[in-house]
């Protein structure tokens, strides 16, 4: 797709404009300078070798350079631990930003710490940094040598991707959760569609949401194939990132941009669902909740940078308190996705009604997600998980079985012991 | 572990590989597990728990100068960089696939494993394919069934990188990206 100079662009392409210096357009390849990057602790390690071996000696801009320590949190051996002690000694040198472990999610910290303004570049090396879209921000995953070869220069080449446009029309229902519509995107579009595309989401149904809401949207958009999945600014943004300023800096596409792709999704007539464990080296397949109630569940995770939000922990104790409790079978795992999370629990007495309840509450982080800390299940054991994706082995236990679905579901699950329709409970 | 110019000779002139299928949607998690790496994130040491999780025969017989033949949204999943140096450290030179998944194609490029976009619906387990570094892409050819397989090209900023055999090499030399690619 040729575009002339000056025509009508897309969010994506007026972002990378704005960042090149130049009006460019989708297919064109262009050198960013890059706004704010974020690594973990399972990218950082390898983007400091990466950095070092690039001749590096000093970082770019310390400010906009974020670590996180969360994917091993806490470590649970000495390897792990000389990893981490690595990141430390960097940071400590470089002056960049540290969060260390128990601080949470890097991608939670970079919206909740405001390492992140609408219309900014910002990369982080990990997936699911397009989390931060929900901020209006191109955000976008990388690997640790790109990660690195932002260090060095502050900036980064990139191909400016085609858009889709997600309109979401209606309301959601009370019932229903920004999960259910991620989903059920990501049944509805064909990965090899949504590939090295942007998400733009627009529509009364996307106003209507809140931000926690959006950015389990821009986070899902890596799961469905996409490299980044961006909101328009409003004051919701604003406010929940508490930067009155930012809606002077925020981006909107232009009226007769060009989309390779609409996709319209009705949220009044949405119904729960759920993704099944993959068979077979498949990508998972994502059914109406409905179709598999009553499969007997041994674990429900409720965590991760997906579902792992106040508001994700709030919607499933209410259909906790309402089913009376979790089933005793049921092992419940609850991880907050950051300290402040953590701390509003226990502020609003949540955190004592999980406790009572028997889940066991593990450090803010990556937790159980990926399998490298926290509560692993076991062989042929059934998980029911609020994260975003289900890779076979992803828990730490290729032998588990995982389905993802909404925290309610989850909660839902926790109560009866098998896969239940959360609608039936409240 | 990142890789420099040692590699630089490998994309550069032909060279022939026995072709090793892989099926769709072959995600990072498949190519080396992500708990495999809180004990280390040296390639060479991940190398013995390649595709452990997909197809562990698969993962322990593939030889230095093999090809890897997959099908749609290769690499999907995680940014993890093990995924690339660790298909690298097993010795091959390059993935065909119908698509990547774009982390994993920028990480392939930077790490000098070339990624090349094509149709492999055509190709067999074991076939022979010969590939020649063109000045914008690459040219492969399939010597068992005596056929060219028709590949993308890739964009001027793709080809340096892959002539310095990686991004490291690239900014060791550079020490920039240029304003205008
Ligand atoms: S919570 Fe899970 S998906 Fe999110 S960053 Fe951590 S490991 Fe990745």
């Amino acid at each position: 797709m040729t575009k002339t100079n000056g025509g009508p662009a897309t969010m994506a392409e007026k972002i990378l404009s704005k960042h090149c210096g130049r009006p460019c357009y989708a297919g064109e390849s262009v050198v960013c300078r890059v706004d704010a990057a974020m690594a973990t602790d399972g990218s950082a390690p390898m983007a400091i070798d990466y950095f070092r071996a690039m001749g590096g000696e000093k970082l770019a801009d310390p400010k906009a350079l974020v670590f996180a320590l969360d994917h091993y949190a806490p470590p649970d051996n000495p390897a792990t631990v000389a990893l981490q002690d690595r990141i430390r000694t960097f940071s400590a040198e470089q002056g960049n930003i540290l969060y260390d472990i128990g601080a949470g999610i890097g991608h939670q910290l970079m919206i909740e710490r405001g390492h992140v303004r609408p219309g900014d570049l910002v990369v982080g090396a990990d997936s699911h940094a397009v989390a931060y879209g929900a901020a209006n921000a191109f955000a976008v995953g990388v690997g640790s040598s790109d990660l690195a070869a932002v260090m060095l220069t502050g900036k980064l080449w990139f191909r400016v991707p085609e858009s889709i446009r997600i309109e979401l029309t209606g309301k959601l229902p009370a019932s229903l959760d920004a999960k259910d519509i991620a989903l059920e995107i990501n049944r509805t579009l064909d990965p090899q569609d949504a590939s090295y595309r942007v998400l733009e989401f627009t529509g009364e149904g996307a106003v209507l949401l809140t931000f926690e809401e959006r950015m389990l949207l821009s986070n899902m958009s890596t799961d469905a194939g996409a490299k980044a999945g961006i909101f328009d600014a409003d004051a919701v943004t604003t406010t929940y990132l508490k930067n009155q300023d930012g809606l002077r800096h925020a981006i909107t596409a232009d009226e007769g941009a060009v989309y390779a792709k609409h996709l319209s999704i009705d949220l009044n007539t949405l119904t729960p669902r759920l993704a099944r464990p993959p068979v077979g080296g498949q990508a998972a397949e994502i059914v109406e909740l409905g179709q598999d109630v009553d499969t007997p569940v041994d674990m429900v995770y409720l965590g991760t940078c997906t579902g792992g939000r106040q508001s994700d922990l709030e919607s499933a104790l209410r259909v906790l308190r309402a089913g009376g409790g979790k089933h005793p079978r049921v092992q419940l795992v609850v991880t907050p996705a950051s300290d402040k999370v953590y701390a509003g629990l226990a502020a609003d007495g949540m955190l004592e009604e999980f406790i009572k309840m028997g889940a066991l509450m593990m450090t803010p982080g990556c937790g159980s997600c990926c399998g490298t800390c926290g509560a692993i299940p076991g062989d042929e054991k059934v998980v029911i998980s609020a994260a975003n994706r289900n890779f076979t082995g992803r828990m730490g236990n290729p032998k588990a079985r995982v389905f993802l679905a909404s925290p309610a579901a989850c909660a839902a699950a926790a109560v009866t012991g098998k896969i239940t329709d959360p609608r039936t409970i409240m | 572990m990142a890789r420099t110019d040692e590699n630089a000779g490998d994309a550069a002139g032909a060279f022939t590989g026995a072709a090793r299928l892989v099926g769709d949607d072959v995600n990072t998690d498949y190519i080396i597990s992500s708990r495999r790496k809180r004990v280390t994130i040296d390639a060479d040491a991940l190398r013995e728990f390649l595709f452990e999780d997909y197809d562990k025969n698969l993962g322990a017989s593939i030889q230095p100068g093999e090809i890897l033949v997959a099908g749609r949204n290769f690499g999907c999943g995680s940014a993890m960089e093990v995924a690339v140096t660790v298909v690298r450290a097993a010795g091959v030179p390059c993935v065909l696939a119908k698509s990547f998944a774009r982390a994993y194609y920028r990480n392939a490029i930077n790490n000098g494993l070339m990624p090349v976009i094509c149709d492999t619906s055509t190709i067999d387990e074991g076939d022979r394919l010969e590939i020649t570094m063109l000045d914008d892409g690459l040219n492969v050819i399939n010597l068992t069934k005596d056929s060219p397989v028709e590949t993308a090209s890739f964009s001027p900023i793709i080809m340096d990188i892959l002539n310095a055999g990686g991004i490291t090499s690239y900014l060791r030399t550079h020490g920039d990206f240029p304003e205008a690619i």
